[in-house]
């Protein structure tokens, strides 16, 4: 596989975004959903939160010079609940975040995460509070995460971190994409539709 | 584990391989599509002039962004038509069956696919939509996928999935007059909470799910996805057989008799294990509405609204965030609390039962001057048969908006949004802060009969005093 897929280690600044179940809606507004390419969704990400309806900035962290290009995001449970539009987690990648680190992620959204290449990876509540501290003290500093070691690195800190060894492996091996491996077993996926009752319409 | 679930049997039937990584390889024996999700999926096959593994596995609508008053081409908003002109393009290109407007037979994609016996027991669905857990109501594997996901089922007619873990919900007794399968679901997201479906796929069953019909039964599957639950499923049984029998895509003739033995062979067997259950009864079910900005933040209708102190340290500040934005206060109740707009519609509760039950309430009054009701059919069939019935003109003699099939306000993609902050008492499935339209807009999710009990009041109430 090609070298340039493979994701092990981040490194950079990370912006915070605290609170629980922050749904999809909340990540990218339905209405940015018409566009019929990705390309602009980074402009949008957590348009209505951070913007009021003149389009005036408030004080949402990523309006926050402190957080700029920050290439890490850090955030609470559940997160991405809701709706399973990929606009969400392209939302956030095309802002300029590589990896998010966070207490728990919705299922949907974190497979969306693993699609794009974007790894989503959790840490215990108690971890997540510390990185979210010295992030607000340090904004400018750097923070490590290791994929292949399973460690999120901070100042004197080095906490664990959770995913699914299914995901972990796809990442380091650069495969993240599945589209080749799965059409590589074309032959079989034909043999399996052939002993499905339905697909030889019962008869 | 579990074991000997319909989960399993469908899962492993449906299995191709195991991968490298340790996931599974899953033929994707029906594929729905729609406008909104596809776009750049066939945009990246095109580009490297791939083909579609089984074009005729897959079948699109357009639902999402389509307009619900007039739906005369080319749409009034010019992005809505772009999007759905692309559709058209990419099912012509790949020989794509298309129900649009011209077939009579578009709608909500979660309508349609059980409408035309598309979906049947023991497949695996796949859609670009969370709420393909809806399918689930007739014993198959159906889940929403991103659009990356999309463009590998095109390409492949597989995805790479991880196993989940299984828990059954039973839910026994009766549904008492004026609690409906809304109600049901909603009082289970409540118990286990937005994120306690993480992981897991649940199968529904006991009496209250034994005794649906099968548009009930859907309505509790469609929100499974509210629970953290990709997957919500039911067994199968003669009501979900007698449902399909001569739907336009459902086996016919002796090969029907042949699916029917072999649906039957798919339902969990009395020997199947669970990874998790939970046991709830009907007892104390109220009409549930929810109060705050995510479906798991409801009440029975005559109780009041948490105290901060109730809830867990962890849920404490999103409750308080849920507050400040519905401008609601704990030790409120809902009952009487004046509302602005009232939407029937959505996959959850677009169907022709649900348009029954609100038909019955807003036949006893009018809507209220202040408020704005809308109804919004699920499908092209469904409006022709609430139609021929005589509901429409109900609504439209109440005073209520009745308009063309679609999603409508359920997501707001279209011209039906909120406006300001008004509140809405809505038959739709997230209350999410924005979901309808407007950044500061606020929902109520409630059951079809409570929507309509609210447009006519023009306020929450308990729809029992009407009802039974
Ligand atoms: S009705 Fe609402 S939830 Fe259902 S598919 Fe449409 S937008 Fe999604």
């Amino acid at each position: 596989m090609s070298t340039t897929l493979k994701r092990h280690f981040f490194s950079g600044t990370a912006v915070p975004i605290e609170g629980d179940d922050l749904d999809t809606d909340r990540i990218i507004p339905a209405r940015f959903l018409k566009e019929i390419t990705f390309e602009n969704m980074g402009n949008y990400l957590f348009h209505d939160v951070r913007f009021d309806s003149q389009g005036k900035p408030g004080t949402h962290p990523l309006n926050d010079p402190a957080f700029k290009d920050a290439s890490l995001m850090v955030v609470g449970n559940n997160f991405g609940c809701g709706s399973s539009r990929e606009h969400a987690p392209q939302a956030i990648m095309r802002y300029g975040i590589q990896a998010i680190i966070g207490e728990s992620f919705a299922e949907i959204f974190a497979g969306n995460c693993k699609a794009i290449g974007m790894p989503a990876v959790s840490a215990t509540p108690h971890d997540i509070r510390l990185l979210y501290q010295y992030i607000y003290d340090n904004p400018r500093k750097k923070i490590d995460l290791n994929l292949t070691t399973k460690t999120v690195h901070f100042g004197d800190h080095t906490i664990a971190i959770d995913l699914p060894e299914s995901r972990r492996s796809v990442f380091l091996e650069g495969t993240w994409n599945a589209l080749e491996l799965l059409k590589s077993n074309e032959k079989r996926v034909q043999e399996t539709a052939k002993k499905l009752p339905y697909m030889t319409g019962f008869a | 584990m579990s074991k000997n679930t319909l989960y399993d049997k469908v899962w492993d039937s449906h299995k191709v391989t195991t991968l490298p990584n340790g996931q599974d390889q899953l033929f994707i024996g029906l594929h729905l599509i729609h406008e909104v999700t596809t776009p750049q999926a066939f945009a990246s096959l095109k580009e490297r002039g791939a083909r579609m593994a089984f074009p005729h596995r897959t079948f699109a609508t357009i639902d999402h962004i389509i307009p619900t008053l007039s739906q005369q081409r080319p749409f009034q908003d010019n992005q809505a038509e772009l999007m759905t002109e692309a559709l058209e393009n990419n099912v012509k290109q790949f020989g794509i069956p298309f129900f649009d407007t011209s077939t009579n037979k578009q709608g909500i994609v979660h309508v349609i696919g059980p409408e035309l016996g598309l979906t049947q027991p023991g497949m695996t669905i796949a859609c670009g939509d969370s709420h393909t857990s809806t399918h689930g109501a007739f014993g198959s594997l159906a889940f929403g996928i991103g659009t990356t996901e999309v463009g590998q089922v095109l390409e492949t007619q597989s995805l790479a999935l991880n196993r989940l873990k299984v828990r059954r919900i039973q839910f026994n007794g009766l549904l008492a007059p004026g609690t409906y399968a809304k109600d049901v679901i909603l009082k289970i997201i409540h118990i286990l909470g937005v994120k306690g479906g993480i992981g897991f796929a649940y199968e529904f069953g006991g009496d209250v799910f034994d005794a649906m019909s099968m548009e009930e039964r859907m309505t509790v599957c469609n929100m499974s996805i509210e629970g953290g639950a990709r997957i919500g499923y039911i067994n199968p049984d003669d009501i979900t057989f007698n449902y399909l029998k001569d739907k336009e895509y459902a086996p016919k003739g002796e090969a029907f008799k042949v699916a029917v033995k072999h649906w039957k062979s798919l339902a969990s067997g009395l020997d199947a294990r669970y990874d998790d259950g939970l046991t709830l009864h009907t007892q104390d079910l109220q009409p549930m509405v929810t109060w705050g900005v995510n479906p798991g933040q409801s009440v029975g209708v005559t109780q009041m609204l948490p105290e901060l102190d109730s809830f867990s340290k962890e849920d404490k500040k999103t409750a308080e965030e849920a507050y400040a934005y519905m401008k609601f206060n704990p030790g409120m109740s809902l009952v009487g609390h004046p509302i602005d707009v009232v939407f029937i519609g959505s996959c959850t509760n677009s169907r022709l039962s649900d348009l029954r039950e609100a038909a019955t309430v807003m036949a006893k009054g009018k809507v209220a001057p202040h408020v704005k009701a809308i109804v919004v059919p699920g499908s092209q069939q469904i409006k022709k048969q609430a139609e021929a019935e005589g509901l429409a003109d109900i609504f439209k003699a109440a005073g209520a908006e009745w308009r063309e099939a679609g999603c409508s306000m359920c997501l707001a993609m279209n011209p039906d949004k909120l406006i300001g902050d008004q509140l809405c008492a809505s038959t739709s499935n997230r209350n999410f802060m924005g979901r309808q339209g407007s950044p500061t807009g606020r929902t109520l999710l409630m059951s079809p009969a409570m929507a309509a009990f609210a447009a006519i009041q023009g306020e929450i109430g308990d729809v029992r005093e009407v009802i039974g």
